[in-house]
């Protein structure tokens, strides 16, 4: 957390870690640079990068596997991969999509922006954040071992038992173990940020004001909060039957196989939702930058948002409907469903209204948000149809239903990833990416996506099931698959000018604070912000408090930007100097003294130190047990696994010990990244 | 204008949509040929009708606003609307109001599909990894494959599973019906005319899944009856001498009777019933047309052409001959 504290008198220089001669059995400290500097950082913006890098990075292997499917099923009766490594694919090609890059690269976004947006130097629990990232790298990465170790899961991204139960190999041990990781990694992500939202807004920055992609983030780590536990259980219980051959999914022990899909969807349709909020959210911050005008009916946003959390859990039988649960369940799980939709739609129509007599600019960001908001209407349509049981019972487990989650999840929750990616680029990289690359990127990947996922809607109907590895001539299949695996290539295009984007970008570039003329706080520091965030703790006045600090409205309610715009609201003691401020260009600093929020100085002749946490080892260190235990549990090996339970309890005691701030560690951190900042807050 | 080529994108691709369901889809789910599928069918044509009448609403909404309102040199700052709330909710409750009229039929028609109909044939379903078991408990049938049934008149399925998860599903005659081990889960299906209808396993159950496939024969009464008399005959014995005779000694000597049943012959329960083996259409979980060229691609190679099967023949492959000699027995098996 962050700190602030009155000047200690004398503190010493400290030692650079660089050149003393044991160097990891020293405390890393706010000096410690390079591969130490990342692998021990608690900086919420760094563990954000590594999130929004290490995400991205996955995305590739799961989209290279998904132009591998593609490339099967572009013929009938193609021999291109085998039954099981078509199954190894398709299962991973899920799992990656789903836990090792929608939910990392929303946790990646909301990791380096909540706090920003709050009005915060860090997150509740920066040592906590730190473990998260590396519990998910080291998850997904042993997840990934398993195709060099044997195999790669090959059951499903569902794992429906008992086939899961009782196929051969330690495939599907290691989706099990792999998943256990993960949500480790969930968990302590969902608690931190959780307390970091409630208890470390800025003064005046209340519920009501608070940027709704923290709402958004703020319900979604909520639902993951109660979501991952019941995965838990669900991997326990088919890990017990695995390796120990427990009887919980034995049908011959009189164990009924649904159990295994009511807890699989209760946790899986709270999912669905924590993998579209975050993306929604982005979309209610794009949106209104690009129209120049406020999110149309905040409120309602907030509260569908909160609806679409708590309906969430009253729909996940609907992914069982051909199961055989009778009349009565289904038809009550079928209301709910429709009713979910209600909410949703609201917020279809608030972010049309948001735009509607606005002064929109098409920006990459903005494309893909607008893309976000047509696909994902398609993708809720389809939704409702599915809704409707009788033809739920036609639609389910063929490609209908892949159209429908590939329209709120690509369409819906990679569009506005991508669409935060543009918008908040230059805060994270002080760099705009190319436009013109950009909207190459958009257009290329609209279309590669239309092309890809509409033929399934086409298919699906007319009967392919999905998850088949082959399908016979003569089903009337053939055209519609070619088209799809030729737009998949043209998606796999629209990546690589993304890629190219941020090569060709990579030079400094001055973006200023607040390129895009925005309205939320993290815009009113600098890009990219310097390790403490902000200088000073912000006090919020207002919802889009920077748009209010530039612009004030005229009799029409119409914008009218300030002469000079408004600083800081002043607090006892403290001088504000605006400055800055012209053309597209927010205010540069909105005062230029570092503040306290404690009340423990007395003037402004007193600079008080920023202190900021220090880097840790332990995190990483005790994240290494958690791949050891798995290992050793799978290959039954339980010297190994005991190891890294030692390993993991060990860490987990050093962390304990270790104070949040290292003794030789300084406040504010000399020779910082950004360079340009050290004589503003000065180092004593 | 781009997003006017996008508009007519979208709309050529939906007139490509209704041109592809004309084109030749044997599990075309919109092309009902029976009255469970087509009540589904009338069920789901409105819904498809009102979604694609609030797409292009909500599309066009968009596209409306995107041209009106794309900033021109002279646009004004815009005003600094925060909400209205007659219109947020006119737009919660319009919405609520359409799914609480897809709700009502729908409710409506999930309770009328799961009656039982009155005179039905009774089969059970039993799925295997991968192929179809079908038995006719109460006319003494047991056969694999081919659902064999009287057109105009309900078949009461009740479906169970010797293994994991499959899931029933003939696309003309109606939805699909998860096979649970340990559950006995039921459905009916009718189909008008007679006629062959294809469909397959619609839950993945291993590597082939792919090639668990299904088919419904639709029989006139008489064809059925007769059909059911034929199959409750003993099977036929191999005449001596034949080349039959000949692969009903492989049969023996390499263990097939181990996993099949041919009435008088063997006993097996592991794989499909083969005492009327000829008299089917298809074979292998009706991945192939039942001809001596697919029977000799199968015997030489099940593992091959069907990765994961069970029919693992014991002491390795079959020689060519061995695999000639059984295709001549198959063939007497009517």
């Amino acid at each position: 957390m962050a700190i602030v504290t009155p000047p200690r008198p004398a503190a010493t220089a400290p030692e650079q870690p660089l050149n003393a001669p044991i160097r990891f059995l020293r405390r890393p400290t706010g000096y410690t640079k390079g591969l130490w500097g990342w692998m021990t950082t608690v900086d919420h913006k760094k563990i954000g990068i590594m999130y929004l890098g290490t995400a991205f990075f996955f995305f590739l292997l799961g989209g290279l596997e998904a132009l591998l499917l593609r490339i099967q099923l572009g013929s009938p009766e193609n021999t291109f991969l085998s039954a099981d490594a078509y199954n190894q694919v398709f299962t991973m090609h899920g799992t990656t999509m789903i836990f090792l890059v929608i939910m990392p690269l929303s946790a990646g976004l909301a990791n380096y922006l909540l706090p920003l947006m709050i009005g915060a130097r860090d997150v509740a629990f920066p040592r906590l954040n730190a473990i998260g990232y590396w519990i998910f790298l080291l998850g997904g990465l042993f997840m990934y071992s398993s195709f060099f170790l044997g195999g790669a899961p090959n059951g499903g991204w569902f794992g429906y038992v008992p086939l899961s139960r009782s196929m051969p190999g330690h495939n599907m041990d290691y989706w099990a173990f792999g998943l256990q990781i993960l949500g480790i990694s969930s968990l302590t992500g969902a608690v931190n940020l959780i307390v970091t939202v409630i208890n470390m807004r800025a003064p005046g920055m209340s519920l009501m004001r608070m940027p709704i992609f923290v709402w958004m983030s703020l319900v979604s780590q909520f639902l993951l909060l109660f979501a991952i536990p019941v995965i838990t259980v669900a991997l326990f219980l088919l890990s017990f039957d695995r390796l120990f051959s427990t009887n919980f999914f034995n049908v011959s022990a009189g164990s009924d196989p649904l159990l295994w899909q009511h807890l699989f969807w209760l946790f899986g349709h709270p999912e669905v939702y924590i993998l579209i909020l975050p993306a929604m959210g982005i979309v209610s911050e794009v949106l209104p930058v690009f129209s120049r005008k406020p999110l149309f009916g905040y409120q309602v946003m907030v509260f569908s948002g909160i609806a679409i959390g708590f309906l969430g859990w009253g729909v996940w039988a609907h992914h069982m409907f051909a199961t055989g649960l009778g009349p009565v369940a289904v038809s009550a799980f079928s209301a709910s469903t429709m009713f979910i939709a209600v909410p949703t739609g609201v917020k279809i129509f608030n972010w049309i209204a948001t735009m509607w007599r606005g002064k929109l600019t098409f920006t990459t960001p903005m494309l893909f948000a607008i893309g976000f908001v047509s696909m994902f209407t398609i993708g809720g349509l389809s939704g409702v149809t599915h809704g409707v049981v009788p033809g739920d019972t036609q639609q389910t487990d063929t490609y209908y239903i892949v159209a429908h989650f590939h329209y709120v999840l690509f369409g819906g929750s990679m569009f506005g990833l991508f669409a935060g990616a543009y918008y908040w680029y230059p805060k994270f990289a002080g760099r705009l990416l190319n436009e013109r690359l950009g909207k190459a990127h958009f257009w290329l990947m609209f279309l590669g996506f239309n092309l890809t996922f509409a033929p399934f809607h086409i298919i699906g109907l007319q009967g392919m099931p999905r998850r088949i590895y082959t399908y016979p001539e003569g089903r009337g299949w053939d055209v519609w698959n070619l088209v799809s695996t030729v737009g998949s290539f043209v998606i796999a295009v629209s990546v690589l000018v993304f890629i190219y984007n941020l090569w060709v970008t990579r030079k400094p570039q001055e973006v200023g604070d607040d390129p895009w003329d925005a309205r939320t706080l993290e815009w009113t520091i600098p890009s990219p912000p310097p390790e403490y965030n902000f200088k000073e703790i912000p006090l919020v006045t207002s919802r889009d408090e920077l748009w209010h600090r530039k612009y004030t409205e005229d009799e029409h309610g119409r914008s009218v930007r300030r002469e000079v715009p408004e600083g800081q609201p002043k607090m006892e003691g403290t001088e504000v100097e605006p400055t800055g401020g012209e053309g597209h260009e927010g205010p540069e600093h909105v005062g230029d003294h570092a503040d306290t929020e404690a009340g423990d100085h007395e003037g402004a002749e007193h600079e008080p130190h920023i202190h900021m946490p220090s880097p840790s080892y332990w995190p990483l260190f005790t994240a290494l047990g958690l791949p050891i235990i798995s290992y050793g549990m799978i290959y039954k090996v339980w010297a190994v696994a005991i190891l890294g339970g030692l390993w993991t309890v060990s860490g987990m005691y050093a962390w304990a010990l270790e104070p949040a701030t290292a003794p030789e560690d300084t406040p504010v951190h000399g020779p910082d990244t950004s360079g340009d900042e050290v004589e503003a807050v000065p180092v004593s | 204008m781009r997003r006017n080529r996008r508009l007519a994108a979208l709309t050529a691709s939906l007139f490509l949509f209704l041109a592809a369901c004309a084109e030749n889809a044997p599990q075309d789910t919109l092309e009902p040929k029976g009255p469970v599928a087509r009540q589904i069918d009338n069920l789901m044509d409105p819904v498809f009708l009102v979604a694609g009448i609030v797409f292009l609403l909500v599309e066009g909404l968009i596209l409306v606003v995107l041209f009106k309102f794309r900033s021109r040199p002279d646009s004004p700052e815009p005003e600094q609307v925060h909400g209205n709330t007659r219109l947020e909710v006119g737009w919660t409750l319009v919405p609520a109001l359409i799914l609480v009229a897809v709700a009502v039929p729908t409710i409506a028609t999930i309770f009328d599909l799961g009656r039982k109909p009155a005179d039905a044939v009774n089969v059970t379903v039993v799925g295997h990894q991968f192929w179809w078991e079908y038995r006719y408990d109460d006319l003494g049938v047991v056969t694999a494959n081919e659902l064999r049934m009287p057109a105009g008149r309900p078949v009461e399925l009740t479906l169970n599973s010797t293994d994991v998860i499959h899931s029933y599903w003939i696309p003309p005659l109606g939805g699909k019906q998860d096979v649970v081990p340990g559950r006995n889960n039921r459905m009916h299906l009718i189909a008008d005319e007679p006629g062959e209808y294809l469909g397959q396993c619609a839950e993945f159950c291993g590597d082939s899944h792919a090639h668990m496939r299904a088919k419904a024969i639709a029989m006139t009464p008489q064809d059925f009856d007769a059909w059911v008399a034929g199959q409750r005959a003993g099977a036929v014995a191999a005449a001596a001498g034949t080349p039959a005779e000949e692969g009903l000694t492989v049969f023996n000597q390499r263990g097939c009777g181990s996993c099949h049943t041919v009435a008088g012959v063997s006993t097996g329960t592991i794989g499909p019933n083969l005492t009327h083996f000829a008299t089917r259409t298809t074979f292998a979980g009706s991945m192939f047309d039942n001809n001596d060229a697919n029977l000799r691609r199968w015997l030489s190679d099940p593992q091959g052409v069907k990765p994961g099967n069970k029919m693992l023949i014991p002491g390795g492959r079959l020689s060519p001959d061995e695999v000639g000699k059984l295709i001549a027995y198959l063939n007497t098996l009517r």
